[in-house]
């Protein structure tokens, strides 16, 4: 195989994964998950600025 | 929040705390001498004949101050805190954390000390010499090891997207500090060190080394404190998770071909420079779905713009974010650069994003990580943190327009021929034109240092009061 169809075939891999990358991350299945993810940096100890009633104030995720 | 999650797990926040304090005193020492050789440049005078207050000595100082103290201790600070909190376990390594600290400390007075003595590699961003910068490799083989080592032995089954950032950062810092570094000392005993790399692919693995630490440090590491602090400042999930998967992949598979942009019309082969233009141009896509991810994170919260000032900074950063890396792009199609290059134009560029993202980012992190760390409600001031605000906003506007419009003038009087082909104008011709430019760049520059200054004494008062007496505040 010369240089320009490795390239060629190289650069079409690169396509195909990024393309598998988004319909990945935006299938309805991985919805749940992200959300939890995004949502998970609220449930953790409490720090010193917050008092127990306002710790959980925040809303869900939108997309 | 069940009472169960409240109790606070064994966290080493000793070294994010020395970090935080010692982001504020490195920014004020950075950005003073970027001050002091601004003003030289209206003053020659102000090196006073001493060889180590030259020019040409301190602004390698200013630039690794600013980047590898200021902007890397933020990083260290908040990757450390981040990592913690997020994996919601202690930092892996015990003792090897402090060992960070204090040998990155080791590093900038090193640099501190052997800049202004002259000893320099001449590589922009990369001048420290071969002893420290095997110092410096060691000192960042640690705080990977610690870094990814908590990762490992994280409690949570995911890895939250700000710690990929910060990972991306940690590895390919690494990687592009190594490569090119790499340098035959002249003997052991001397500081002088010639790099293996010769002619236009010494050129190209300086700039690909350049431009990275811009796209890796300043981009990448400062989006994973983003992907944290803004969240948490405005009490509300990210934007589009799916998004920031995307944008993160996108953006590390991108940059890493962008550095031909800074050779343009130079001895690298064309096709090189088309290829660096071209993936510049794509960066735009990347690089603005971090913006719109962040700002849009207060989609629905803006009130709390009205009475958070350290929520302005994070808004803010990302708003010069979205400017600066839309600039870029524009600056990197060759013959715009033919205009822009060599000109006051890239220092323009270059503070609309070292001022108005990296450090505005910067300083609303500490804002938010100050209280915390040493155990108050808030800061003690939230009027000075609005001060603060919008001296940082002014003074980085009074830099950057000055810039862009002494930039464009010097392009096009270089650029300017006559009939016969001649030049129209010398360049001393355009450096006096630009001395009123000078002149606003040194006022915005300083206006931006009181900032720091104000922000240096509510952190100070802050620290100091005894622990929970500051109550929470908010801008009347």
């Amino acid at each position: 195989m010369d240089f320009a169809t490795f390239n060629g075939l190289y650069t079409l891999f690169l396509i195909v994964i990024f393309v598998g990358l988004i319909l990945w991350a935006y299938s309805k299945k991985q919805k749940k998950t992200f959300e939890d993810i995004a949502n998970s940096i609220f449930d953790e100890p409490q720090d010193s600025t917050t008092s127990e009633s306002e710790s959980s104030k925040h809303t869900g995720a939108k997309k | 929040m069940t009472t169960a999650t409240t109790i606070q797990p064994d966290y080493n926040m000793k070294v994010v705390r020395q970090f935080t304090l010692t982001t504020i005193l490195w920014g004020i020492i950075g950005m003073a001498v970027g001050v002091l050789i601004a003003a030289q440049l209206i003053w020659p005078a102000l090196n006073f004949d001493t060889p180590w207050l030259t020019y040409s000595r301190l602004r390698p100082l200013h630039t690794n101050a600013v980047i590898f103290a200021f902007g890397v201790s933020a990083l260290m600070a908040t990757s450390f805190y981040v990592v913690q909190r997020t994996c919601q376990t202690k930092l892996f390594g015990g003792p090897l954390a402090s060992w960070v600290f204090w040998g990155w400390q080791l590093v900038i007075l090193s640099a501190v000390v052997s800049l202004p003595l002259g000893y320099t590699t001449a590589k922009e961003y990369a001048e420290l010499e071969w002893p420290i910068g095997i110092l410096i490799t060691l000192v960042w083989v640690m705080y990977a090891v610690v870094f990814f080592g908590t990762l490992v032995k994280r409690k949570t089954s995911h890895i939250y997207v700000a710690n990929w950032f910060f990972g991306a950062f940690i590895l390919t810092v690494a990687v592009l500090h190594i490569v090119n570094n790499l340098a035959i000392p002249l003997s052991m005993s001397s500081m002088k060190s010639y790099s293996i790399y010769a002619g236009a692919v010494d050129a190209m693995v300086q700039w690909w080394y350049g431009h990275n630490a811009v796209g890796f440090l300043l981009t990448a590491g400062f989006l994973g404190m983003m992907y944290y602090f803004v969240p948490k400042q405005a009490n509300r999930p990210v934007y589009s998770y799916r998004l920031s998967i995307v944008h993160f992949w996108a953006l590390i598979a991108v940059y890493i071909w962008a550095g031909p942009h800074h050779l343009h019309y130079t001895a690298l082969p064309d096709w090189a420079q088309s290829l660096g233009m071209v993936m510049s141009l794509i960066l735009f896509a990347p690089s603005w779905g971090g913006m719109i991810n962040g700002i849009m994170t207060l989609s629905g919260a803006w009130h709390k713009l009205r009475t958070d000032p350290i929520l302005r900074f994070l808004v803010v950063s990302l708003s010069f974010y979205g400017m600066s890396t839309f600039e870029g792009p524009m600056m990197a199609i060759k013959t715009v650069n033919a205009l822009s290059h060599y000109t006051d134009w890239t220092i323009g560029h270059v503070h609309s994003g070292a001022l108005g993202w990296v450090a505005m980012i910067t300083i609303g992190a500490v804002y938010h990580l100050v209280p915390r760390l040493f155990n108050q409600k808030g800061m003690y001031s939230v009027a000075l943190i609005n001060l603060h605000f919008w001296l940082a906003t002014i003074g980085t506007v009074l830099y950057i327009v000055a810039m862009w419009i002494s930039g464009v003038m010097q392009g096009l009087m270089w650029r300017a021929v006559n009939d016969d082909g001649t030049l129209t104008y010398t360049f001393v011709e355009s450096l006096e034109k630009s001395y009123p430019f000078y002149t606003i760049r040194f006022i915005g520059g300083l206006v931006f240092l009181s900032g720091m200054l104000i922000m240096a004494y509510n952190t100070y008062k802050t620290v100091t009061a005894k622990d929970g007496t500051i109550k929470l505040q908010e801008l009347g």
